[in-house]
């Protein structure tokens, strides 16, 4: 009885900017230079809104949020990919892909607030609100892309989520149900390199996240999450698969979180400035300014434009944030049903009532 | 509209059948529903030959996927039917039922609905254990935002389903294993019981047995029992848990001022707690005694045939309550 090898596999890596601004012509994305400096001032933008998100949280303005900073090169490449009929089912870190759908930064900043208005998302937009519970959406992916299927129509959907949620158990049955019912999800982990505070290699003895496909018979690959040309390639040939031939795909973009986890922990108690350093230097948006800069087509004036404009927006949007009225008290009881059952409407009127009588 | 008589479980197919036929968004999901038909035959009833492999479909044994992707399904304008084998496998995937599908009406501001049924088997009686005998609709009511309803008779079975279907809320339907094969006179084509709604099983007047699923034929043979003694006991099935129908409880007290709640799950912290506090607060001076628990003991349920007999309520405990309340 010989031993043969039934199966063997190898995971790829795509790279096509690398930290000096250089492209590798042969794997450079189709992208005309008005798309590319649209890529360039949506990262600025992402990244200024999160830095103000984060002072106006240190103000007590703001309730708890993760923060972006570092990963823009994933998430705006990644979203930059999808069609308007795609569908997009994000965590709870990515801002710059909700902003590149479309949805206002005046109902982020409302959302993160604390407001339950704000997680009512135009429907338009086949958006799905933020997601805190680590993992729990991927399934939720998996479903509207039955639907999608079962309807007919050719799109895809992306959904987002770190390396932390490939611990979980939801994300072994979503990939098993995705390629089980070959539906067209595109799964993309950002893998930032920390759960809060526990490493990688605490999290996974895998590795690559990518990896973690195969036995799911699911195409995988890694990406230089860093580098918005790459990510944009990778995750637009596989939606492009899924759209086409209903066939699921894990992406890993492998990059960092250069701040902390959320608002509320202190990265410098678990990792080293060092490290941190290093990867500050792969930052995603400066190396497509030095791409820019060498292509001729940003110069320090057009970057300080870029700068303020995205501040001017922000501030329009914290602006009109800061002044949409608190909810009502009896909202409380609204939309825990479709129609408000007989306890409810009993609940809400003894509130009202309690209020009634405290005025 | 002709009848027929049927079984709970056809009911339940019939239910399944006439929804998918008016609405193509209607789709199954579960294990074994598919060519084998379901573990308890369900979809065996013409529901698999009628709609083929991707209306009524198989899946992996992940309960988690089921109940999560049935949520992005709904949210996308499915309106997902799924089938959880045994209630005790619904723990597995509560996060999804009970984070999940009960809340995101409620998170996000009600721009997006969770139409979803899921169907399960509850109950003791048939020698399947701790793991697969459990009556565990006390944690469903405790979640906000959920519809918890458990039909007793092959009539009830079939109209509840089809608003179930209908209902934009995620709809837990709880189907008592022990009533599958119970036969009733069910009209054959589409009707529908309003979900929130009790029913006088049985009319009567010296105390009120408040119940539910596989409790409601206990209690009617309890009540043929006790009027051999000349106490007239009225049989009230809840069938929907949540909605509530407190007005048909205290209607009840009203009439009879005595009170016994039986059900089959564990004694505390059950579903009866919660409606014996109810009337103790709306309903006090109508009472004319003590209100009455009878449950399953706080054990879990025995594998043993001579001990799962025992754990089971009969109408000989309820009849005994009842001569205690009036005694």
């Amino acid at each position: 009885m010989p031993v043969r090898s039934l199966v063997s596999y190898s995971i790829d890596r795509v790279e096509v900017l690398d930290p000096q601004g250089v492209v590798d012509e042969a794997l450079m994305p189709d992208l005309d230079p008005g798309e590319i400096m649209r890529l360039y001032e949506h990262m600025v933008l992402t990244r200024r809104f999160d830095e103000r998100m984060f002072k106006l949280q240190r103000q007590g303005r703001l309730g708890t949020f993760a923060r972006v900073a570092g990963q823009e090169g994933a998430q705006v490449g990644a979203a930059f990919a999808l069609r308007p009929d795609d569908w997009l089912v994000p965590a709870f870190r990515e801002t710059g892909a909700l902003l590149w759908r479309g949805l206002s930064m005046t109902q982020i900043l409302q959302y993160w607030s604390g407001d339950e208005r704000g997680g009512a998302f135009p429907k338009e937009l086949r958006t799905l609100p933020v997601a805190i519970p680590v993992g729990t959406h991927m399934l939720h992916a998996v479903g509207i892309a039955w639907a999608m299927k079962q309807a007919g129509e050719q799109v895809a959907v992306l959904t987002f989520f770190g390396e932390g949620a490939t611990s979980e158990g939801d994300f072994s049955e979503a990939m098993n149900m995705a390629s089980v019912f070959n539906v067209p999800v595109v799964f993309f982990c950002q893998n930032n390199q920390y759960a809060i505070s526990v490493p990688y290699t605490k999290q996974t003895a895998s590795p690559t996240v990518a990896q973690k496909a195969l036995a799911y018979g699911m195409f995988g690959v890694q990406v230089d999450g860093n580098d918005v040309f790459a990510v944009y390639r990778v995750t637009k040939e596989a939606l492009e698969r899924a759209r086409t031939g209903s066939e699921p795909t894990l992406i890993e973009a492998h990059t960092y979180r250069v701040t902390d986890h959320t608002t509320s922990d202190d990265a410098r108690r678990y990792r080293t400035d060092e490290e941190v350093g290093l990867w500050r230097g792969r930052d995603p948006i400066e190396r497509l300014a030095r791409y820019l800069k060498t292509q001729g087509s940003l110069d320090e004036a057009g970057e300080a434009g870029i700068l303020a404009d995205a501040d001017q927006k922000v501030a329009e949007a914290v602006a009109a944030f800061e002044a949409i009225p608190p909810p009502g008290p009896e909202e409380i009881f609204k939309h825990v049903f479709a129609e408000m059952p007989p306890q409810l409407v009993e609940q809400q009127a003894a509130l009202m009532a309690r209020l009634a009588r405290r005025r | 509209m002709g009848t027929r008589i049927m079984s709970y479980a056809e009911a339940v197919a019939d239910a399944l059948k006439i929804e998918m036929r008016r609405d193509p968004r209607v789709y199954i999901a579960g294990e074994d529903v598919g060519r084998f038909g379901g573990s308890f035959g369900v979809t065996g009833y013409g529901v698999f030959a009628e709609f083929g492999p991707e209306r009524v479909r198989d899946t992996p044994i992940s309960e988690t996927a089921i109940v999560g992707h049935a949520v992005g399904a709904a949210a996308a304008g499915l309106r997902p039917a799924i089938e959880i084998l045994f209630m005790d496998f619904l723990l597995i995937a509560m996060d999804e039922l009970c984070n999940q599908a009960a809340k995101v009406h409620y998170l996000f501001g009600g721009q997006l609905k969770c139409p979803l049924v899921l169907r399960t088997a509850v109950g003791a009686g048939m020698g399947t254990a701790a793991h697969h005998s459990q009556s565990l609709e006390a944690m469903l009511c405790h979640t906000a935002g959920l519809i918890t309803i458990a039909p007793a008779t092959p009539y009830d079975v079939k109209g509840l389903l089809s608003s179930a279907i209908r209902d934009d809320n995620p709809v837990v339907f709880l189907e008592h294993k022990m009533l599958y094969a119970q036969k009733g006179e069910v009209p054959e084509g589409e009707y529908l019981i309003p979900i929130g709604r009790a029913d006088i099983k049985r009319e009567g007047s010296d105390v009120t047995l408040v119940c539910w699923s596989g409790m409601v034929r206990q209690c009617l043979a309890a009540a043929e029992d006790l009027e051999k003694e000349g106490i007239s006991a009225e049989v009230l099935d809840l069938r929907t848990l949540i909605p509530l129908d407190k007005e048909a409880i205290l209607e009840s007290v009203a009439k009879t001022h005595r009170l016994a709640i039986v059900h089959e799950a564990c004694l505390t912290g059950g579903f009866g707690g919660e409606i014996a506090s109810i009337v103790a607060d709306k309903g006090f001076d109508l009472l004319d005694a003590p209100i009455k628990r009878v449950a399953g003991p706080d054990t879990p349920v025995p594998f043993s045939p001579v001990l799962e007999a025992e754990f089971i309520v009969k109408a000989d405990k309820i009849a005994a309550a009842v001569r205690e309340l009036l005694g």
